[in-house]
């Protein structure tokens, strides 16, 4: 099984270039049985979309 | 007078609103935040702030006026950037790598059915609860601020130049002189030092609450 922080190296990759199919299925394996990378991944998919919110101006701090 | 009330109807913004003083500090601040140097930021939101206002025809509504002239602005500090990159030498910024990837390691000091390199369970990710009720929170965009900032000073540069700039990782790499596969390993270390800082800061206490 591929370690936490290999998934984890590569649940950030998949932000920035296509994963392999190798790569996809293993992470997907590892996902599976694995909580805390199916939270992590979420959280990448989360800090991308907080990340697009906040270059189109964030709301006003007032 | 005439002439104002012509020019309102044509474009439908009046830049001596309230409102547009308040963009214009928070583009201030994202301008700062990208730069680092006051005074280039400044430059880049007033040169932002006039072509906004000459090209006020090209505001369709299709937008909020503030992602319209934060759009303007995105591409004043690309171009910024792009101009001064080779002076600029990245290499010299704090990076922290040494220590950065020992605290990643330490994270992952755990071995499952033989294989190493898994959560502590101290560190595992929580579950986070409707994360995207934070995005409307305005306490929550403070804690995102200050998380990017407490990045290593080369973690974060690389960081909002993919992600607030949208540039790729190819011309990050070009521009900064770095690998490709040092620019994924510094966004892979942002992006987890973020993460943690957020859950740390934010939703835990959401938890809690």
């Amino acid at each position: 099984m591929m370690s936490c922080k290999e998934a984890t190296r590569l649940m950030s990759e998949e932000q920035d270039r296509n994963l392999s199919a190798r790569e996809r299925i293993t992470l997907r394996f590892h996902t599976i049985m694995c909580i805390g990378c199916t939270n992590y991944r979420k959280h990448m998919a989360f800090l991308r979309r907080a990340a697009q919110r906040f270059r189109d101006g964030f709301p006003s701090s007032e | 007078m005439n002439d104002n009330a012509d020019e309102v109807r044509a474009t439908g913004i009046q830049w001596d609103d309230p409102s547009i003083a308040v963009i214009r500090r928070d583009m201030l601040r994202f301008a700062q935040m990208q730069l680092r140097d006051a005074g280039a930021a400044e430059d880049m939101v007033q040169e932002a702030l006039i072509a906004a206002m000459n090209n006020a025809s090209g505001f369709a509504g299709r937008a909020t006026l503030k992602t319209w002239m934060f759009a303007i602005l995105r591409n004043k500090i690309v171009d910024h950037i792009r101009k001064s990159s080779r002076e600029v030498c990245f290499t010299d910024l704090s990076d922290g790598t040494d220590e950065g990837d020992a605290r990643l390691d330490a994270m992952f000091n755990r071995t499952v059915m033989g294989t190493p390199g898994m959560w502590n369970l101290d560190d595992m990710p929580a579950t986070w609860s409707d994360p995207d009720a934070a995005l409307s929170q305005k306490q929550f965009w403070a804690v995102f601020d200050a998380c990017v900032n407490h990045l290593p000073e080369r973690v974060a540069r690389v960081y909002m130049m993919r992600e607030f700039l949208d540039l790729d990782t190819a011309e990050i790499c070009t521009q900064l002189g770095i690998s490709t596969n040092n620019c994924w390993v510094i966004l892979h270390r942002a992006r987890m030092g973020l993460r943690e800082c957020l859950e740390d800061h934010w939703f835990k206490g959401e938890a809690r609450a």
